[in-house]
């Protein structure tokens, strides 16, 4: 159904949607003998990693990644290229691309704040995968409030930045060679003592980077601790006290990214993925898939999958919006919770076989289910917990008053 | 086949939809809406009918709007589905009594049927006459097998005995088209209210911005020319007519749900408890949400299904059995919440919520609740 929604490209668009597809059908790779993670989150070896960024080189160099952003940084320069890639990949069931940090959060916030020589130093290795980076937002006391952060830099006589701090949750914090970093350097204001930074991280001294284990019991998050770490004030991106504007054009592109991120979810693939373990699993002697309640759960996930596509594609008629950034703003809200159900309700259809890990032999689409349900969790709380979206949602875009 | 990305909803579209709203701003007052349909708490006792505006409907004829329903061939304007859909979704939001959708029902299995008799009905129908679909047994199966008129051939022609129930709006219609059967065979034929043997008593119901007949039927005389289809067409141009009669409902519902969401915030935004006004507290701010939310999903499926009937029909029947499915549970959460987060007041009959709350879960069993729709997408989807 939302293949459906081609019409009206104009001639280059059109072909480059061919061109896309074409380039896929020979260059899609195939699965290495090793198990890809489910995300970038999860990335734990190195030869997933090099498999990973050897792939996001490969579709760059095809003009699938950055296609919208300038050809001065890496980009194709062109306009409207990009979703066409995005619904490609995702149509060709194509692996995610390993820098999401880079892709959807730090190259979008350093087109749109950086200097022309920041652009040109940074952008192009967020495309290419060549500079892997990472999010220093949060901190064990900055969750949800990132105001809150405590990391502080503070400018010395030379102009130099020193640092010292402690950042949690860092997607590819073990593989990133920089960082986005948010760090306190006044305190009369919670939100203007704020400056945002461009951190060198692997190799750079006073950088510490230990793994966190997840709920999962797999890495992929880490801690970060900065002690006298050192940064030249080339490394400030825009101006200082204006981290807190910053971050949050970093947030927009972050939540936006379940839409929009490289490869990626696929939200048809799920649905298709649950029919075919409610066929193959008995339930009372029959298949589940002919059991009346499992039916209805499958068709009310199937139902939500389909609303949210379609909210993606009416979110682009102004005529269908009451107000502009209704759909928009909902997506993270609605995806996560989509997600987190979806994959709950396959534990659920599997039943004892579900619980079943990783590693055993036996287990329903090699513990898929599981992992993904407990991993779910990642996206309802990074990036705004579902309870802070709808805070933001409530109040700007219903316009009710402030919770205290 | 290829679907349009903005689901077809042109210029037209738009200036069909602000004709309506400017309309309805003009004529669908609150204050009037109250008079029409909460006038009183137990006008059957008093042997009334939930009232309406007749000089409105006469502005919507005018309008061309059962036009729209109604193919070119016929007088009609042979309207997209996103165009019925947009002014539907007013017509919710304003929880307006009219025999509008009722006759959209009736239109579109019409339309449905092949060439011939159905013209001329079609032809009144364009010009403004009112019509009901009468399709349900007594228990609200629009399967047609299960209709209980049944039809005998006689002469050229048929005579109907037996009832038809929980016909929408059939109080306000002046004609019916009726789903009967002969043996296993159904049979559409079109009756007119006035005709000898047929009885039409009102239901008494909890939703007063719409009526809801039953109609009997006693040696009831139909004649040849009143016969718009027979055998496989009847099933045909039911099954065609479906679609659209589902997202229509689910657009009534995404209307009235929008106006729910609406009205309540306003309320939390004023309402002060314990100091503050209530929506400062997240108990009452994320369930308004979850309305919103549930309202964009709802209301993004009936556009699709719309689209789909316009221009990708295999696609429709999933599609539109989505929005209402959707469409139906999120009536019923807004419904809920819009009580609830009123408090006291949201329990009185002087407060405008009850209106909004029973049309729309009359709505949301009317062609079959959230959970008899998930059935035909599981059938669909699973096999």
């Amino acid at each position: 159904m939302s293949a459906a929604t081609e019409e009206a490209e104009k001639p280059e668009q059109r072909e480059f949607r061919a061109y896309c597809r074409s380039w896929l059908a020979e260059n899609n790779p195939k699965l290495p003998s090793f198990r890809l993670p489910l995300s970038a989150l999860e990335v734990k070896t190195d030869e997933q990693f090099d498999w990973l960024r050897a792939w996001q080189r490969k579709a760059w160099e095809a003009g699938l990644i950055g296609c919208d952003y300038p050809k001065a940084y890496g980009g194709g320069g062109h306009k409207g290229f990009q979703r066409i890639a995005v619904q490609e990949l995702g149509r060709a069931n194509a692996p995610f691309f390993l820098n999401i940090i880079g892709l959807s959060m730090a190259a979008p916030t350093i087109l749109h704040h950086g200097t022309e020589e920041q652009k040109k130093r940074y952008i192009p290795g967020c495309l290419s995968a060549d500079e892997i980076w990472c999010q220093g937002f949060s901190e064990p006391g900055a969750g949800s409030d990132l105001s809150n952060a405590r990391t502080t830099a503070v400018q010395q006589t030379d102009g130099t930045w020193l640092v010292n701090g402690h950042k949690v949750w860092t997607t590819l914090g073990r593989f990133a060679h920089q960082m986005i970093l948010l760090a306190r350097t006044g305190n009369d204001d919670k939100y203007r003592g704020l400056t945002y930074f461009l951190n060198p991280i692997m190799g750079h001294p006073g950088v510490t980077v230990r793994p966190l284990i997840k709920i999962t019991g797999e890495l992929g998050f880490n801690e970060v601790l900065f002690e006298d770490m050192r940064l030249e004030d080339s490394m400030r991106l825009d101006e200082v006290g204006a981290g807190w504007t910053v971050a949050m054009t970093t947030l927009l592109h972050e939540r936006g990214a379940a839409e929009t991120a490289g490869g990626g979810w696929n939200i048809g693939d799920q649905i298709e993925k649950l029919v075919a373990l409610a066929k193959r699993t008995p339930r009372d002697g029959r298949p589940a898939s002919e059991d009346g309640v499992i039916r209805d759960a499958i068709a009310q996930k199937a139902i939500e999958a389909e609303a949210i596509r379609q909210s993606v594609r009416r979110a682009r008629v102004p005529d269908l919006n009451d107000h502009p950034m209704r759909i928009a703003l909902s997506m993270k809200l609605q995806v996560s919770e989509w997600a987190q159900s979806v994959t709950h309700l396959g534990t659920e259809i599997g039943g004892l076989e579900s619980t079943l890990y990783l590693g055993d032999t036996e287990a329903p689409d090699e513990a898929y289910w599981p992992l993904a349900y407990m991993n779910s969790y990642g996206m309802t709380i990074a990036a705004g917990t579902s309870e802070i979206q709808r805070n933001i949602l409530g109040e700007r875009v219903l316009n009710l008053p402030k919770s205290k | 086949m290829s679907q349009p990305r903005d689901f077809g909803f042109g210029d037209d579209e738009v200036l069909l939809r602000d004709q309506v709203k400017k309309l309805l701003n003009e004529r669908g007052s609150l204050e009037k809406l109250r008079a029409l349909a909460a006038k009183d708490h137990d006008i059957y006792e008093k042997g009334e009918a939930p009232g309406w505006d007749a000089a409105t409907w006469a502005t919507m004829v005018e309008l061309g709007l059962p036009a729209l329903v109604v193919p070119e061939s016929a007088g009609g304007m042979g309207a997209k589905k996103v165009a019925m859909v947009g002014l539907v979704e007013q017509i919710g939001l304003f929880a307006f009594p009219s025999p509008l959708l009722a006759t959209f029902f009736a239109g579109e299995v019409l339309a449905a049927c092949p060439a011939g008799n159905a013209h001329a009905p079609l032809e009144k129908l364009a010009l403004g006459r009112r019509f009901a679909l009468a399709c349900m047994d007594a228990h609200g199966s629009a399967d047609p097998r299960a209709s209980e008129v049944r039809a005998t051939k006689s002469g050229d022609g048929y005579v109907l005995e037996g009832r038809a129930s929980f016909v929408q709006d059939g109080d306000k219609a002046e004609s019916y088209v009726v789903v009967a059967r002969d043996g296993d065979s159904p049979v559409l034929v079109v009756v007119d209210r006035e005709t000898s043997g047929l009885t039409v008593s009102r239901d008494r119901i909890v939703d007063l911005t719409r009526d809801q007949v039953r109609l009997t039927f006693a040696s009831v005389k139909i004649a040849k020319d009143s016969v718009v289809a027979e055998g496989a067409a009847s099933s045909a141009a039911l099954a065609k007519a479906l679609p659209t009669i589902l997202t229509l409902v689910a657009a009534d519902l995404c209307g009235v749900s929008e106006w729910q969401l609406r009205t309540t915030v306003e309320y939390a935004k004023v309402r002060e408890q314990f100091g503050r006004a209530i929506g400062t507290f997240q108990a009452v701010k994320h369930p308004l949400v979850d309305m919103m939310v549930g309202i964009d999903q709802a209301r993004s499926l009936v556009y699709a299904a719309a689209c789909a009937i316009d221009s990708d029909p295999a696609q429709a029947p999933l599609l539109a059995h989505m929005a209402k499915a959707r469409a139906s549970d999120v009536g019923r959460y807004c419904s809920s919440r819009s009580v609830q987060l009123h408090g006291g007041i949201g329990f009185t009959w002087e407060c405008d919520v009850h209106l909004f709350f029973k049309r729309s879960a009359h709505a949301q069993v009317l062609f079959g609740d959230g959970a008899i729709q998930r059935k035909r997408v599981a059938d669909i989807l699973i096999g």
